[in-house]
């Protein structure tokens, strides 16, 4: 028996130098969604098969890929689209951050600021950052291309409005170049600062919604506002549990049925490097300090 | 004052080969309001929307003072242009109030929504714009966090005025705005419409195929049929003293109140 013959990277060469010409365009015009024929995947939408096909399309034989999911590498979605490339492309694959040359992302920037060289690759579930507001996609790209960003700003309104802050914690929207309004994908806002001037490059893939997007290195992105209600980005009372890291975005894991709970690294590799280096949060059992000790 | 702030000359829009209306002429003053009245069909509402920018015309010319006192042509402007015009220069107070909201945001947002659309980055400042107009239009400030979809129909026209007033144009387009309402609530709103025309001085095209809001709200009255304009003069004296048998059509079938 033999498996099937697969290009490599798995798309055919064709549809990646249509994708690649789409990326050029995005990278031309930063923040501006371009159209492009977005193919069926061997996965479901809402999967990453933008984000895949945008990876397929710039993966080189030499390149160490990178999968994370929520920040964590060893979730479903990162495990099964890092066998996929490992499987397709024979790419050597890693978890650490420093030494990946290409990061398929879904919800977070890696804590370990990214380099000149790297390319993030973003899983974006809806491209249109003005789409709740405006239904019709005829009309939301006369928005775009007016530069009518009213709108977005109703938005951030009525979260102050009914919440006394901007309660928009995710899918922060973010002005490109003072020009574009952009959907940063469902990262936190906290990940937001991490975009602007990043010596990576920075690739947005929507596979059910066919558009991509880019920041080029060294973009200027501006979180939009209020004057009296400036951007702000979450922070944290304690710190990691595991890794005794501040400054970075924790997730809450619930520890038992009794309301113990415990606050953790989101990106599994920066939490893991610090404890390789010796550091050690609260949250460590004992018995294994003495071990250490 | 002397200048008219809008000047429409043989404008005609065609559907096809039907005819939705032609060789229509007249002018606007600033501070005038002026009716367009007749029965369905009459092309009342595809002159306003033609006027107004929303839908092409097929021949003819409309021309808009600026506040720099050009009086360019509608179709010379770029579209970014035109569309800034409507939204701060220009007003549109649609029957349906759904038309003219957004039905799920909140009624200070509603309101807010131009002043952030021309560049307002001040929360503070614009809530208190919004709760300013919401009791210019007689709804309480206690509801500005409301949606419009908890408001009685009055309330929305109401809300849609307010929307429309923010910006303070200078040209408001009205098509019936008081169409879905019963008798006292259109009252209501009549009485604030006149209200707020005077005070702020605004030119108004209002459609309607009610005499009665054209009597009230108007000082000029235009007269169509089939397309065409039939008549057209003062409204106190169209009405009392139509010349044309369909005006006098029209006024007879008024029942004696």
């Amino acid at each position: 028996m033999t498996l099937p013959a697969y290009n490599f990277a798995y798309l055919d060469e064709q549809t990646k130098r249509m994708i690649r010409r789409a990326i050029l365009k995005a990278i031309a015009i930063p923040g501006y969604q371009v159209p492009f024929a977005s193919r069926e995947m061997p996965m479901p939408y809402g999967w990453g098969t933008g984000g895949v096909q945008v990876t397929a399309s710039i993966l080189g034989p030499d390149d160490v890929l990178k999968v994370i999911d929520q920040g964590a590498d060893d979730t479903t979605n990162a495990v099964s689209i890092r066998a996929f490339f490992a499987k397709t492309a024979g790419v050597a694959t890693t978890t650490r951050t420093a030494g990946a040359t290409v990061i398929q992302t879904r919800h977070r920037i890696p804590e370990t600021p990214l380099k000149a060289g790297q390319i993030l690759v973003y899983q974006v579930p809806i491209p249109e950052p003005l789409r709740f507001l405006e239904p019709r996609e005829t009309e939301t790209r006369v928005m775009h291309g007016l530069e009518e960003y009213g709108l977005i700003q109703v938005k951030l309104y009525e979260d102050i409005a009914r919440h006394g802050h901007i309660a928009t914690t995710y899918a922060y929207p973010v002005k490109i170049e003072g020009r574009y309004v952009m959907d940063p994908s469902p990262i936190p806002k906290f990940d937001n600062p991490k975009m602007r001037n990043s010596p990576a490059l920075q690739l947005f893939g929507a596979g059910r919604e066919k558009r991509i997007y880019a920041l080029p290195p060294f973009t200027e992105v501006v979180s939009l506002d209020f004057e009296d209600h400036p951007f702000s980005v979450q922070r944290f009372s304690q710190p990691c549990a595991l890794c005794n890291a501040t400054g970075v975005y924790l997730d809450e894991v619930v520890t038992d049925d009794r309301g113990g709970r415990m606050f953790v690294c989101s990106d599994t590799d920066h939490c893991e490097t610090r404890q390789a280096d010796g550091h050690r949060g609260p949250g460590l059992p004992q018995t294994q300090q003495e071990d250490a000790a | 004052m002397s200048d008219p702030i809008l000047s429409v000359r043989d404008l005609e829009r065609r559907y096809a080969s039907f005819i939705g209306c032609t060789k229509v002429s007249f002018d606007v003053w600033p501070g005038e309001v002026v009716a367009i009245v007749g029965e369905s069909g009459s092309g009342k509402t595809t002159l306003l929307n033609c006027i107004s920018g929303r839908l092409e015309r097929s021949s003819g010319s409309i021309r808009y003072r600026m506040r720099d006192n050009r009086f360019p042509d509608l179709a010379e402007l770029s579209e970014a242009e035109r569309r800034f015009l409507m939204r701060t220069d220009w007003g549109f107070v649609h029957q349906s109030p759904a038309e003219g909201l957004r039905m799920r945001v909140s009624a200070g947002a509603n309101v807010g929504e131009r002043l952030m659309a021309v560049g307002e980055r001040h929360y503070g400042r614009i809530r208190e714009t919004a709760s300013e107009w919401l009791q210019r239009v007689e709804i309480s400030p206690d509801r500005i966090d409301d949606q419009p979809v908890a408001f009685s129909g009055g309330m929305r026209q109401r809300l849609q005025i307010a929307r429309n007033l923010v910006t303070h144009p200078r040209l408001i387009f009205m098509d019936e705005p008081t169409g879905g309402l019963d008798v006292s609530v259109q009252a209501k709103v009549l009485d604030l419409l006149r209200g707020l025309v005077t005070d702020m001085s605004l030119a108004v095209v209002i459609v309607t195929h009610d005499l009665a809001v054209a009597r009230l709200l108007s000082q000029r009255i235009i007269v169509m049929k089939n397309g065409r304009i039939v008549e057209t003069g003062l409204t106190d004296r169209v009405l009392d003293d139509p010349r044309h048998a369909y005006t006098q059509l029209l006024v007879a079938s008024i029942p004696e109140s």
